[in-house]
């Protein structure tokens, strides 16, 4: 704890200057995001109203960002939150026809054999939330965490429930979640995007690059996907041979001339791309900084299990954090290979499935631990949890029982943790029967979840609009209910 | 003192205004104009399609004036005592007063709606499903456009702008109809002589241009969600598709009427002799995603597309925001739930079935594969070859000659054809009654029937009875030329969309377009760009900006940013590296490494040989689950749903890409070398004869002295003449002037 705050201190110091001095460089755009100059925006007849009403705050805050830890390819419940022994006494037993009756599956035909628990479960912490083997530090976290044990999806295919988890509809082409946020909100940084993305794992999330798309809003809210390798924004860095005064003097000279520009033509956007190309210059120098983990002292790269350099979950975590101390709105972060099946050893619950815990067990109570001494985790919503969970029953595909252990998916009731952001910690809410397979209470559906999250930054879910192909659209659809009993 | 003189000009002419649109004490009062949007902003939110509470609907005529829940009428002609409607806006009751809740009516709201049903409280059609009728113009009228736009100028108290500079206009025109700028030859000698024979001679020209169709293709691309992939998790590539945005760019370069153009791509199939090329137009409608996703149900996923079809059928030629109506009657627009499945109807039969093959495909040709390989073929025949060449043209030949297989829409055969059912709260799941295909009653003028499948559908959208159609896309054109349409909702004709500024112009387009130019692209265009309304100075001064910043009574002349496609192609060609073929597969210019690792194990981005990297945007591969970064950052929408609109944005990301993509950074070295090998040893000439390049018009002297001074400054820093001249060029390909059309 001595060491953290000297370390803060040092850093805060340093970051505040560079802020003066940024400030001191630029135009001074106020409280305008990143991006939002010079966009001619919706057009609709109550445009005047749309912008007035319709965007930004409606509430009083929660929490100032969110961290969306999405783990793609859906992780089982069964396996690490939502223990069910009396699952355990079915184990191979037949499926009971009441299961299956007017249900829809991915993979699974005929008649599969039920799957009991393949892990041990504990009760931990004061709140006695139930936590399997898998997970050995994040059982220490349970106290900070909200448990949501029933949410519900429509889908049951990857890459629509991914897009319905972050952009509330099944199809691509919708804005998402941060775009909504970013779009509401603005952003906190000027110098850094509102919304940013960090993609690890065995490769992207099925819902391709729309997760993060800004749908029919105008691009700029679109997701700023921060890489780990190459520029870690595209075409951030000036070509071979260009230093930063020959870019500083280039840039003094486009800014000279459309100034000129500017007095003869007198368009307000001449002025709104000045700014722009100013702020790309700073970007230049906050990115790189953001972005290089090399500068964290080693009790945080072991805290977190970080690898300088490396494509990892861990990586992202530590990145996570440290973007969230530069104020960035909505930081997503997606993780993939979960997708448990049983069809081979990756998609083995005893295997792939045990490697993944152990990719994201120690980041992700990392972040929570450091959050939480950094004093962050008040007004930082952390959302953890993938687009379905699995079902009871042993995968058969086709018929044909799956080699190694496995499940299908399954999108009637699983488990998603949040944690602060200003909800109740230690909570768990809503149940599952005994076999993990229906909610029996405190159901939560997808577009809950998202007029919660929402809520929770001041957000009215309904007010949130955009007006596209004739009616005013929003990230919950028509549907989203706060789930107000795990408010703080 | 002068501000103040401009509060009292405003103030006064915001009275008059709000007298003008209020309609005199003596004007009727009009459903349309004066009724209409109040119930629209004030009532229909619970008393339109979705809701009709107390039996109360404002969208069709047959129910406003039928009796309500409570048996009381809430129109009553000539006695507004007696109306419901009335009644409840003026009382002074809380439980009886409407609106309930919020924005209660105005004095000068509820007034209108008493002097409406006391004058027979005639209901009116909303005006986008009236027939367009062709306004007079005066014999002595020069242009038609500008008449009608210089009436709405003198009713606004505007005055238009003087005409741009001859070569300020020539960037414009070239930008506009080829999206290429205009080569420093032409603009020389345009400049010498900005004759009106030499404008009407160049706009020709560019009509005639082989680029032009590569322009219009672009724009259309939008419409028709082109891409070159299926979409969704796999994402899978579709290798052939090119060979319908082929067939888009040779129907512009062709001139096909619009009309043809439409009957080709909803119903080539089904016409009564069609060719390889009705076929191939009719790959439009594939252009649906395909979900290849392990566990998905197909049937799930050619129900969305068939949605799809219809909805993007709708939005292109009808301005119908018709996914509305997929769940329930449209909230605001008088179409009803049945009405949507009626139209579903059209597409429901069709063979695909969302299979990762993309079946049905069939082996086709483009005409434009048909060219080269034709002219491959004499090539072959000439004498004077060697025998190296004739094996490569002969490998080329037989590469062309096997047609490729492309998605196509066919139809069922009638024994098996699909029962068209609608879907309850829009869920295919729910399947309710059986519904016969039929355009949807509002939108239908025509008084003629039309055979039930998609050539019947074709033929009703481009028959001249239909409202819409001719309106919809001379509003499309217009945008793309001023950058706003005169219904600025281009994609929204409805009760919801915006009104038109210019109504009069509109109809007059509209008729003119469908009725004497025959549906001709071509002709449209040469009338728009030959009007001194679109020859106006851009130049904003402040007054005028503040009376009308969004240039929507056209008081001055077009100026916004180029589009991604156009950012690119300029840069290329200001540079010299532009390679200007046309036609043939897509292209992969260079991206950053990793750009595509996002997408699992189905295909790599291979850099395209040189040359071939510097192809026109249009070209770029398009994936869908990672668009050309390049395109999404300047507003090129990912191609997953139609997009009518693209919304303009100015980010610092997009500064990133013009300063830094080696796309540009190549364009920027290539400028400077172009340049310097035209007057080596002359610093000064060839910073003014890049920015000539790219501007069109030569720098004055400051513009000179402030890249001269950049020059010495980066020179100093860099040491070399040729890399300080790349710093100059690049400046310039940055500036705002550059980047805009204006």
């Amino acid at each position: 704890m001595k060491n953290l705050t000297k370390e803060f201190q040092t850093r805060q110091q340093a970051y505040l200057t560079r802020r003066q001095l940024f400030r001191g460089a630029a135009f001074g755009i106020g409280g305008m995001a990143l991006g939002m100059l010079g966009c001619d925006g919706p057009a609709n007849p109550h445009e005047a109203i749309a912008e007035g009403i319709t965007r930004g705050l409606h509430l009083a805050p929660h929490a100032k960002r969110v961290i969306f830890l999405h783990m793609a390819g859906a992780p089982s419940q069964l396996e690490l939150f939502d223990y069910k022994p009396e699952l355990a006494k079915l184990d191979g037993k037949l499926c009971p026809q009441s299961f299956l009756k007017g249900k829809r599956f991915a993979f699974i035909k005929g008649v599969p054999e039920m799957l009991g628990p393949q892990f041990s479960f504990q009760q931990y912490g004061e709140s006695r939330s139930w936590v399997s083997e898998l997970l050995p530090e994040f059982s220490k976290q349970v106290d900070n965490v909200t448990f949501l044990k029933a949410v519900q999806t429509e889908e049951f295919n990857h890459a629509p429930a991914q897009l319905f988890m972050h952009t509330g509809g099944t199809q691509p082409g919708k804005p998402s979640f941060g775009s909504w946020v970013t779009y509401g909100l603005g952003s906190d940084n000027e110098d850094l995007p509102g919304f940013i993305v960090l993609v690890s794992g065995e490769s992207a999330p099925s819902g391709g690059k729309s997760l993060w798309g800004s749908g029919f809003l105008p691009s700029n809210y679109q997701g700023v996907e921060f890489r780990s390798q190459g520029d870690p924004v595209l075409y951030v860095n000036n070509p071979k041979g260009i230093s930063r005064d020959v870019r500083r003097n280039t840039l003094d000279a486009i800014g000279d001339l459309n100034r000129r520009e500017h007095e003869e033509v007198g368009d307000p956007n001449t002025l709104a791309r000045i700014e722009q190309y100013e702020l790309s210059f700073r970007m230049q120098m906050t990115v790189p900084e953001a972005t290089d983990l090399s500068g964290e002292p080693d009790y945080i790269h072991e805290l977190y299990g970080t690898q300088p350099g490396e494509t990892s979950f861990a990586n992202n975590c530590l990145l996570a954090r440290r973007l969230a101390e530069r104020d960035v709105k909505f930081i997503q972060l997606y993780h993939r290979g979960w997708d448990s099946h049983g069809s081979n050893d990756f998609e083995n619950l005893h295997g792939g499935f045990k490697e993944r815990c152990k990719e994201v067990d120690r980041p992700m109570s990392a972040l929570l631990t450091d959050l939480k001494q950094r004093g962050m985790l008040e007004d930082t919503l952390v959302v953890w949890g993938g687009e379905f969970g699995r079902t009871p029953m042993q995968e058969n595909r086709g018929g044909i029982t799956n080699p190694f252990k496995g499940r299908d998916h399954h999108g009637s009731a699983f488990t998603m943790w949040m944690a602060g952001g200003g909800l109740k910690p230690g909570l768990t809410y809503g149940a599952t029967d005994e076999f993990g397979y229906y909610p029996t209470e405190g159901a939560v559906h997808v577009h809950d979840l998202q007029a919660t999250i929402l809520h929770q930054l001041g957000v009215d879910h309904e007010k949130l609009t955009y007006p596209f192909q004739g009616r005013d659209f929003r990230l919950t659809d028509v549907h989203g209910r706060l789930v107000k009993d795990i408010l703080g | 003192m002068r501000s103040q003189l401009f509060i009292v000009l405003i103030t006064g002419f915001a009275t008059w205004l709000a007298v003008f649109s209020c309609g005199g004490a003596n004007d009727k009062i009009s459903f349309a104009n004066d009724i209409r949007p109040i119930l629209k902003s004030k009532c229909m939110a619970c008393h339109g399609g979705v809701r009709q509470l107390g039996g109360l609907s404002f969208l069709f005529e047959e129910d406003m004036y039928k009796p309500l829940r409570s048996g009381a009428l809430a129109v009553v002609p000539g006695n507004a005592a007696e109306s419901e409607v009335y009644r409840r806006v003026v009382s002074d009751k809380e439980q009886i007063v409407m609106p309930p809740a919020g924005n209660r009516l105005t004095e000068r709201e509820t007034e209108l709606i008493r002097r409406w049903i006391e004058e027979g409280a005639k209901w009116e059609e909303h005006w986008a499903y009236t027939l367009p009728v062709k306004a007079d113009i005066p014999a002595g009228a020069e242009h038609p456009v500008d008449y009608l736009v210089g009436q709405t100028l003198l009713s606004k108290g505007l005055f238009p702008a003087p005409a741009a500079a001859p070569t300020t206009l020539l960037r414009r025109v070239y930008l506009d109809l080829i999206g290429l700028p205009p080569p420093l030859k032409v603009v020389q000698t345009f400049a010498r002589d900005p004759s009106e024979e030499a404008y009407q001679k160049i706009v020709d020209d560019l009509l005639q241009s082989p680029h032009f169709g590569e322009r219009w293709a672009a724009w259309w691309l939008d419409l028709a969600r082109y891409a070159d992939s299926q979409g969704y998790q796999k994402d899978h590539i579709r290798r052939t598709i090119y060979l319908y945005r082929d067939w888009v760019i040779d129907a512009f370069n062709q001139g096909m009427p619009m009309d043809s153009f439409t009957i080709r791509q909803l119903a080539g199939d089904l016409l009564p002799e069609t060719t390889d090329q009705d076929m191939l137009a009719t790959a439009f409608h594939r252009n649906t995603m395909t979900n290849d996703e392990g566990g998905t149900d197909d049937e799930e996923f050619r129900v969305k597309a068939v949605l799809d079809r219809v909805n993007v059928t709708m939005e292109i030629w009808q301005g119908a925001t018709f996914s509305c109506v997929q769940c329930h009657s449209h909230p605001y627009d008088p179409v009803r739930h049945e009405e949507y499945y009626a139209v579903k109807g059209y597409f429901n039969n069709t063979l695909d079935a969302d299979l990762t093959s993309d079946y049905p495909r069939i082996p086709l040709h483009s005409s434009a594969r048909t060219r080269v390989l034709s002219a491959l073929k004499s090539k072959a025949e000439q004498a004077a070859i060697s025998d190296e060449e004739i094996a490569s043209l002969k490998e080329a030949i037989a590469e062309l000659e096997r047609p490729l297989p492309v998605p196509v829409m066919q139809d069922l055969p009638d024994s098996v054809t699909r029962v068209n059912r609608l879907f309850v709260r829009g869920n295919w799941l729910m399947e309710a009654d059986t519904i016969t295909p039929q355009p949807p009653t509002t939108y239908d003028k025509t008084g003629k029937e039309f055979a039930q499948d998609r050539l019947g559908l074709a033929r009703w959208l481009t028959d001249g009875g239909n409202p819409l159609t001719g309106r919809v896309l001379v509003n499309r054109i217009w945008a793309e030329l001023f950058g706003r349409g005169i219904v600025k909702t281009v994609e929204d004709f409805g009760i919801q969309g915006n009104e038109p500024t210019h109504p009069e112009l509109l109809d007059w387009l509209a008729v003119n377009f469908t009725h004497e130019q025959h549906w001709r692209l071509k002709p449209l265009l040469r009338t728009i760009v030959t009007s001194a309304t679109y020859r106006q100075d851009s130049r904003i001064d402040s007054t005028s900006y503040e009376r009308d910043p969004e240039n929507k009574w056209l008081a001055r002349g077009p100026r916004f940013r180029l589009g991604a496609e156009q950012i690119r192609d300029q840069a290329l060609a200001v540079s010299g590296l532009l390679n200007e073929d046309i036609y043939g597969p897509s292209v992969m210019p260079h991206q950053p490494e990793g750009v595509w690792n996002v997408i699992r194990h189905v295909a790599r981005w291979q850099t395209s040989p040189d040359g071939q990297n510097h192809r026109r945007g249009l070209y770029t591969f398009f994936r869908r689950a990672s668009p050309y970064p390049t395109m999404l950052l300047f507003d090129a929408p990912p191609r997953d749903l139609c997009v009518s609109r693209r919304i303009r944005t100015n980010t610092p990301l997009q500064a990133m890409v013009t300063l830094n993509d080696p796309v540009f950074v190549e364009a920027a070295s290539a400028l400077s070398e172009r340049v310097r090998k035209a007057t080596p040893d002359d610093p000064k000439t060839q910073i003014r004869q890049a920015y000539e390049l790219a501007t069109a018009h030569p720098p004055d002297d400051y513009q000179t002295e402030r890249l001269q001074e950049l020059y010495l400054l980066n020179r100093d820093e860099m040491g070399s003449d040729a890399a300080a001249m790349e710093t100059v060029c690049r400046a310039i390909l940055n500036l705002d002037e550059v980047l805009v059309k204006r």
